[in-house]
């Protein structure tokens, strides 16, 4: 099997807190895979050793076959995996279109240009990017002054500007109407189509989990309980326990904080 | 033998009034996070207070109760302070502390001058305690041995109140985790007014227990500066057995380099601390800690832009102005106008870096007084002509900042700051002490331009070509991929990682760059003044930047130059009144509380509410 991303065995503890406990699974290409489970469960944990934001206490996390765990977040990203944060991180200072042309800097490797004005840099790619996600009218809006949603999709048309293969997004529609959710999904699921992208997410609301994902996998105190169909994970009994016993997925409103 | 411990005896006597003044920054500092900038300044107090209730209580009974007293009316001026000063900024980024704080040290440095007058004070022996012990054939003084065991006591009693008493607990929790406390139901703001009665007690206490071994003078209050933070610094902020193990190896060490290596003592301490920072970054005893995205004070900064077509030709009709200065105005405007094109090129460096870096540079001057010796070296011993003297300025200054910037970047937040103070410590103290080469306290002097620059005309026009060529260029850099990076850097961190950004090499650039700027700064000063001392380095001079750009405004793009233009001039007026340090103090604090956004920003937000500019949009 090819797999874009393999994840064997990955582990980390706080303190005494298992937050993740011997996960593994593989994502395909072209894959919308989802990744659940209720507060606290260890999803975020998961992304941030996959992205290097943090080191695993022991397994491997590996990229089309070579092994990227340990690596620095901007190397990981090099290598072509775009990522997006549950609690947003943007340039507060600029205007929304230099946000993704920052990132486009970076990507044509021109950090650290002294001679050109940056803020006339891949301006038009950039404005495609925002157009994309349906960003393109706020492109020279203050990014401070921006809503909650409006700063995932922004965050999201910086994590394409890299051209990655594979996109880890962090509840990509926390703060969404339920409309813009479908929506947001919707684009998503066709950037996958068309792109070939591979992409894993956490997400609160099932309704959107159910209508988009390919496959889904549950995660419970770190653990991972469920990796099926969607209606496999409907079916299943265990992941229902954590859901009807009191589970939080369903009332979840404002996640807690991110790395 | 006899020599050694007798010498051992003496640094551990002197710990004990830095171990007073550096538990009391640690304290406050473990609590509310900020650093004290007039701890010194309390110490100061200590002394002279307790000098005065030394001259009015008798006898030995009076002698150790005026210390006491002492500690409990700096204790009562420390609360003052607090709730008049402090409270306002709890919540702003630090350099609003630092400026706030560098404020009151000048209010205190001019009621201390008021009060006591110009003069040293020679400190009062203690009654009963003024004779000598021999041992091992070595005279000890019984005063330092009665130190030597009161020191202990005040540690152990810190302990005993921190670890078993009821405020201690709270104290101790708030260290660990502030929101806590106040969801314990605790008032945070008194617990924070009773740390800092604390915290200026003891150092008031320091600068009493002090007196028989020295006096009280205006210049204690940054003298000891430099040594608290290194003590403070070493043991870990907010540890309290840090800072006494801290205190004592700096005190012995010394004194033992007073007796082996007299040319290098103050340097010493330096070393031990950079040694000891690229080891355990956080200090001896101190922990890790991860500093929070920098605070933000009041509203976010603005996108920038490059001047349009109208701002460029206003900024060209200035220069143009400026050009005309030697034509139409008297010379003395002319050197005076050079002064202070030098000291915008400079402010505008350190706001390249604080501005859009957000690095807290506490020791710019190191790079300002590097060029200044780089150029004057080259021409003291290697007779090289100016020239070649301004184009090495910068980049010798631009080395300093790469190897300072490589250790310093490695820390975030105040330890980024300490620490590049104490490196510009470090700096100055190997200037003032290696006499052979730098000419010490007498400075490098006859430093002058060659003959064809050396009317101040034509040497107006070069100062006045590179200065705005350097501002040029550093704001030019601002619009630039690089400036962008470092801003990118600053609002966050891990987006900027996250998107392939080495935001520790952008920062090391950009800590270079700005070197450099300040650096050629450096050497315009010492063809301009002809010469050169070490009190270039000195932290004021670091301090003089700082203030400069927050006037100015920290969140405006030319908040540095204007900062520059406005404190050079006002200052040549101001400092013909006898209490100018007072007028500037109280304008500095009023300027913090009452105006954070600095003249730019006060201005521009005038000229927006006027209808003059356009207003940022949904009113933020
Ligand atoms: N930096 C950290 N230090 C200590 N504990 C942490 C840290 N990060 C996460 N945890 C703990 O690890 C567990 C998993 O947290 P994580 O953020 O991964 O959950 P999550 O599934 O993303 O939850 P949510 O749906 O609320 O975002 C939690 O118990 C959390 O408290
Ligand atoms: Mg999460």
């Amino acid at each position: 099997m090819n797999a874009v991303l393999s994840v064997r065995n990955l582990t980390k503890s706080f303190g005494g807190n298992r937050a993740v406990d011997d996960v593994s699974f593989d994502l395909a290409r072209g894959e919308l895979l989802a990744l659940i489970g209720p507060n606290g469960a260890g999803k975020s944990t998961c992304f941030n050793m996959m992205t290097g934001h943090l080191k695993p206490d022991g397994g491997t996390v590996s990229l089309n076959g070579s092994p990227i765990t340990g690596l620095k977040p901007r190397r990981i990203w090099r290598l072509g995996v775009g990522r997006t944060f549950q609690i947003t991180a943007t340039y507060a200072s600029m205007t929304v279109v230099e946000n993704v042309q920052m990132a486009l800097i970076s990507h044509h490797r021109r950090v650290f240009a002294l001679r050109p004005y940056a803020h006339r840099l891949y301006r038009d790619e950039a404005l495609g990017f925002l157009d994309l996600v349906g960003m393109a009218a706020q492109a020279d809006r203050h990014c401070a002054v921006l809503a909650y949603g409006d700063l995932k999709r922004l965050e999201l048309a910086i994590a394409l500007c890299h051209a990655p293969g594979l996109l880890l997004m962090d509840e990509p529609t926390a703060g969404m109407a339920p409309g813009e959710r479908t929506a947001l999904m919707q684009l998503i699921a066709d950037i996958v189509a068309q792109r070939q992208l591979s992409v894993l997410f956490t997400e609160h609301d099932m309704d959107t989990v159910f209508a988009h994902a390919h496959r889904v996998m549950v995660l419970n105190r770190g653990r991972l309980i469920a990796n099926g169909t969607v209606a496999e994970i409907r079916a299943d009994r265990q992941v229902q326990d954590v859901y009807l016993g009191g589970g939080t997925l369903f009332s979840a409103l404002e996640p807690p904080s991110d790395a | 033998m006899g020599l050694f411990i007798a010498q051992l005896l003496t640094g551990l006597a002197n710990a004990g009034a830095l171990f007073m003044v550096a538990s009391g920054l640690s304290l406050i500092f473990g609590v509310t996070r900020i650093v004290n900038f007039a701890h010194g300044s309390f110490y100061m107090l200590g002394a002279y207070v307790g000098y005065t209730l030394m001259q009015v209580l008798p006898g030995a009974f009076g002698f150790w109760g005026a210390i006491l007293l002492t500690g409990i009316i700096v204790g009562l001026v420390g609360v003052i302070v607090e709730i008049v000063v402090l409270r306002p900024v709890y919540r702003a980024p630090e350099l609003f502390q630092l400026v706030a704080t560098f404020g009151v040290i000048l209010v205190i440095q001019d009621l201390a001058l008021m009060i006591w007058g110009p003069q040293d004070l020679l400190g009062p022996r203690a009654p009963g305690l003024k004779g000598v012990v021999r041992i091992l054939g070595e005279p000890v003084p019984k005063y330092d041995l009665a130190l030597i065991g009161i020191t202990p006591f005040v540690a152990l009693a810190l302990w005993w109140l921190i670890a078993r008493t009821r405020v201690g607990i709270l104290v101790r929790a708030a260290t660990q985790d502030r929101e806590m406390v106040g969801a314990l139901g605790v008032n945070q703001s008194w617990l924070f007014t009773g740390v800092f009665f604390l915290g200026c007690a003891l150092a008031g206490l320091g600068g009493a227990v002090q007196l028989p071994k020295g006096g009280a003078d205006l210049l204690m209050d940054f003298n000891i500066l430099a040594s608290i933070f290194v003590v403070v610094v070493i043991g870990g902020m907010g540890s309290l057995p840090g800072a006494y193990l801290a205190a004592v190896l700096v005190s012995v060490l010394n004194v033992f380099g007073v007796t082996y290596l007299p040319q290098s003592t103050l340097v010493l301490m330096f070393v031990v601390m950079a040694l000891v920072l690229m080891i355990r970054p956080y200090g001896l005893l101190g922990r890790e800690e991860v500093a929070g995205d920098p605070g933000q004070s009041g509203e976010p900064e603005r996108p920038i832009k490059p001047a349009g077509a109208r701002v460029r030709l206003i900024v060209a009709a200035g220069i143009a102005l400026l050009a005309l200065v030697p034509l139409i105005a008297p010379p003395f405007a002319t050197v005076l106008v050079t002064d202070i094109l030098i000291f915008c090129l400079f402010a505008a460096s350190l706001h390249f870096l604080l501005g859009l870096g957000g690095l807290v540079s506490f020791g710019h001057a190191a790079f300002f007084g590097g060029g200044a010796y780089t150029a004057a070296l080259l021409v003291a011993h290697a007779d090289s002509p100016m020239e070649l003297a301004l184009l090495l300025a910068p980049l010798g200054a631009g080395l300093l900042a790469l190897i300072i910037g490589w250790i310093c970047l490695r820390l975030t937040g105040v330890y980024f700051a300490m620490l590049t103070l104490a490196f510009a410590q470090l700096l100055w103290s190997l200037v003032y002490q290696w006499g052979d080469v730098t000419g010490g306290d007498d400075g490098l002097v006859d430093i002058w331009p060659p003959d064809w620059a050396s009317s101040s005309t034509v040497f107006f026009y070069l100062a006045l070509v590179l200065c705005v060529g350097g501002i040029l260029a550093l704001r030019h850099a601002a619009h630039a991929p690089f400036g962008y990076a470092l801003r990118a850097a600053r609002d966050s961190k891990r987006q900027a990682e996250a998107t392939g950004i080495d935001t520790r090499a952008v920062q090391w650039g950009a800590f270079a760059l700005a070197g450099a700027m300040a650096g050629l700064a450096g050497g315009l000063f010492v063809f301009a003044k002809g010469s050169v001392f070490p009190n270039e380095l000195e932290i004021t001079r670091s301090f003089d930047a700082l203030i400069v750009v927050f006037l100015g405004g920290v969140k405006t793009l030319s908040g540095g130059v204007v900062g520059g233009a406005v404190f050079e001039s006002v200052k040549d007026v101001l400092t013909r009144f006898e209490y100018w340090r007072l007028a500037l103090g109280l304008t500095i604090i009023a300027v913090v509380i009452l105006a954070p956004e600095g003249i730019v920003g006060s201005l521009r937000r005038l000229g927006e509410r006027l209808g003059l500019l356009r207003a940022p949009e949904d009113g933020s």
